[in-house]
């Protein structure tokens, strides 16, 4: 064994290489970023001749983890590694989920065969996203297993009980973290040695077509399954009561990170049912019902399992929680809260969320909301849009995910809505259908190749009345500068797609060029057709790291 | 024993690597250790913290609980500020004290001076100025890193030295010693 500092993506990268991992199938999205990000650093990705950099893995073969295009084509990678026997990972932010949930939702009816762990990792109080949905419905929604994590010595440990499950079951296992275990470091007692890769055993079972009579079949077989997942969960060693006191009226459910905050409160007189594995474990649950008078629930994310609870218990059993009002509905669990909802549900007392302490700032502090990059070329684009904005009342600008969606902030304030990955084309073309002119979308390189290009195909199919931006800075900027799907391709792919090559136009965003932009960007809301401006220039960040690396050689 | 810290800025102030260097003679002083810090979108011109905690003890929360902070390390004063709320009634604030004006509406310099001085107890001096007399004008969080290793208890001065030894190390001699000059340096104005 060995101690590591590790950021709690780092623990489940470092845990699922150790457990023989084949390769890592991601698109960039905080919180889940350094997983891959590790995975590449460990395994020597893109470097010129392959080196294994941490000594401690014993890998047969490369270890995929180049980054994909999307989460879908992450997912529907990662069942074909796993058809093909080797145990796979994909790895996504909670709204990631949305975009991979057909095939997520039917791994499950093909069931695997090397071990599949998907990996989502959720944001409550939306941090770095758009809203806070707990990816735990998910994993019921398809009738899979999970493993919630309360710590990142527990990260580390879960991957290869989450592999070693997904290939006793036959079955994709979800491992669900949230932010602040994402992103927290701690020390990770490790292994020395990786386990061997499975060998390469391509399946040869007829389950993997989901004709309508297979898919009937293999649904029944995954309900079968279901009483096989509870018994896991019931014998877990993830899942277990603790008393703390003698004297307890009180039972307390901690799912996942909550556990720390209960534990951080020193509260007595209470019985802990720590759950980090699901489906939950039933009879534990009655158990511990049994033993208390009230039950109080401390999860971070939506209120998946004080409403299961309440199922299983009966309406007559007093169960709290963000439901109930004990624990604030929406926002991250932190040791203010869930230490006040212990004295409250302990005590007797019911209060209303208002009575949570909120970050009561001292008097001489404003907020300092983050901003574009000085310099950066997204400004530049914002500036010429702005002007056109001012020109044109009637323009409106949809835009997209992405550093360039600060554009809504001062001092631009240029855009009007910003939805999915990939929304603001399609939703610029909706409007335009419905008589909006000009109709602007404004889409980064990076979010145009994840989710934009097939919008654009619609749009062009329907000579629909829109101008596109696509905001090119050669990678994608936000999560971090990561390798950008189509760089130095987007030409081709817009005329590909059929943009007329007249109406398609390259600028480089900088100041001394404003003249120009402008003009493009008016001549082209001026044509009745699509058209794209690739307003072309390298994110400041990944430039500037580039020549520190260059220097540092 | 235990010692709760929140190191605070603005993203692209470096907070990051003070914890990299407390978590790093922490580490080897055998201590547990859990630092949450702030990825993503924030990063970006905003205001960033990170939660440091460590202890001879387990430690459960990632987060430390309002009231309980031992000590707010901030290479901004306003930022320093706002983190007023977590620390403990004989908890010291260290910080810079050049304001980062990146805002329209960034409150009175003086206010926020008096504010900061009801406090307990501030350490507070212009690090950037600082750095660049000593020449090394890239150290300014190391010098505000020597002014907090007093309130530091868990840590020694020495040991928080040798840590910058073992982070610097592979960038050469010269930036070594150029750390060690700026984290004397701090060490002696926090003494004084």
């Amino acid at each position: 064994m060995d101690k590591r500092l590790l950021l709690g993506d780092e623990a489940i990268a470092l845990g699922a290489l150790h457990a023989g991992l084949s390769g890592v199938y991601a698109y960039p999205g905080t919180p889940s970023t350094e997983i891959t990000e590790f995975i590449q650093n460990a395994t020597g990705y893109g470097k010129e001749t392959y080196v294994i950099c941490d000594h401690e893995l014993k890998a047969n073969g490369k270890i995929h983890s180049r980054w994909c295009s999307n989460e879908k084509t992450a997912m529907e990678a990662a069942l074909g590694m796993s058809y093909a026997g080797k145990r796979a990972l994909v790895c996504m932010k909670h709204v990631g989920m949305n975009v991979c949930a057909d095939a997520f939702v039917n791994s499950a009816i093909t069931g695997v065969n090397g071990g599949l762990v998907v990996l989502a990792a959720d944001d409550p109080s939306m941090h770095s996203s758009q809203n806070e949905q707990d990816s735990r419905f998910y994993a019921k929604f398809a009738m899979i297993p999970v493993f919630e994590p309360s710590n990142q010595q527990e990260a580390y440990n879960m991957m290869e009980d989450a592999f070693n499950l997904s290939e006793s079951l036959k079955l994709p296992v979800m491992m669900r973290v949230v932010t602040r275990l994402a992103h927290s470091r701690a020390n990770v007692e490790v292994k020395s040695e990786a386990r061997e890769e499975n060998a390469l055993n391509p399946d040869s079972g007829r389950h993997w077509v989901l004709l309508p009579a297979i898919a009937r079949k293999n649904y029944v077989s995954l309900l079968d399954k279901q009483k096989d997942m509870v018994a896991a969960s019931e014998t877990s060693k993830y899942n277990n009561i603790s008393s703390l006191g003698g004297k307890a009226k009180l039972g307390v459910i901690t799912c996942g990170i909550g556990y720390n905050y209960v534990m951080e409160s020193g509260v007595q007189d209470a019985e802990i049912l720590k759950i980090s594995q699901y489906p939950l474990p039933e009879q534990q649950i009655k158990y511990l019902a049994e033993r208390v008078e009230k039950i109080l629930v401390v999860e971070d994310g939506q209120p998946v399992v004080e409403e299961l609870v309440h199922g299983i218990l009966g309406a007559d059993y007093a169960v709290e929680g963000r439901l109930s009002g004990a624990l604030p509905r929406t926002g991250e669990l932190n040791p203010d809260n869930v230490a006040l909802a212990l004295k409250n549900v302990q005590s007797g007392n019911a209060q209303a969320d208002t009575d949570f302490p909120t970050a009561n700032s001292p008097i001489n502090v404003v907020g300092r909301p983050p901003a574009l990059c000085q310099g950066c070329g997204h400004r530049d684009v914002y500036t010429a849009i702005k002007d056109l904005v001012t020109e044109i009342p009637s323009a409106r600008v949809f835009g997209d995910i992405g550093c360039y969606t600060l554009g809504a902030l001062p001092p631009f304030q240029a855009i009007t809505s910003c939805v999915d990955m990939g929304a603001s084309i399609t939703m610029a073309k909706g409007a335009a259908d419905a008589g909006v002119w000009p109709a602007i979308a404004v889409i980064g390189d990076s979010t145009f190749t994840h989710s934009g290009m097939t919008g654009l195909l619609d749009a062009i199919n329907d000579r629909a009345n829109i101008t596109v931006i696509i905001s090119d800075n050669l990678t994608t900027g936000m999560t971090g500068g990561q390798d950008s799907q189509g760089t130095n391709r987007f030409e081709q792919i817009c005329l590909g797609l059929g943009v007329e090559p007249e109406h398609l136009h390259v600028v480089v965003p900088l100041p001394k060029n404003m003249d120009e932009i402008k003009k493009v960007l008016h001549d082209e809301i001026n044509y009745k057709g699509v058209s794209v401006i690739i307003p072309r220039r390298e994110c400041i960040q990944t430039h500037a790291r580039k020549l520190r690396q260059a220097k540092s050689k | 024993m235990k010692t709760d810290i929140i190191l605070a800025g603005v993203g692209g102030q470096g907070i990051l690597s003070i914890a990299t260097i407390i978590g790093e003679a922490a580490t080897k002083a055998g201590l547990n250790l859990k630092q949450a810090e702030v990825h993503g979108m924030s990063q970006r011109g905003g205001d960033v913290q990170s939660n440091l905690r460590l202890s001879d003890q387990t430690i459960y929360s990632d987060l430390i609980p309002r009231g309980k902070a031992d000590l707010i390390i901030a290479m901004e004063p306003m930022e320093a500020l706002r983190y007023v709320p977590f620390l403990s009634k004989d908890g010291v604030v260290v910080t810079s004290s050049k304001p980062f004006v990146n805002i329209p509406n960034y409150p009175e310099e003086t206010a926020i001076f008096n504010e900061l001085d009801s406090l307990n107890k501030v350490v507070r001096l212009d690090i950037e100025a600082m750095a660049h007399e000593l020449k090394t004008p890239k150290s300014a969080n190391v010098i505000l890193l020597g002014m907090a290793a007093p309130f530091l208890d868990i840590l020694s001065a020495e040991e928080l030295r040798s840590a910058i030894g073992r982070v610097f190390s592979s960038k050469g001699e010269a930036i070594v010693e150029a750390n060690y000059k700026a984290f004397d340096f701090g060490l002696s104005q926090a003494k004084k």
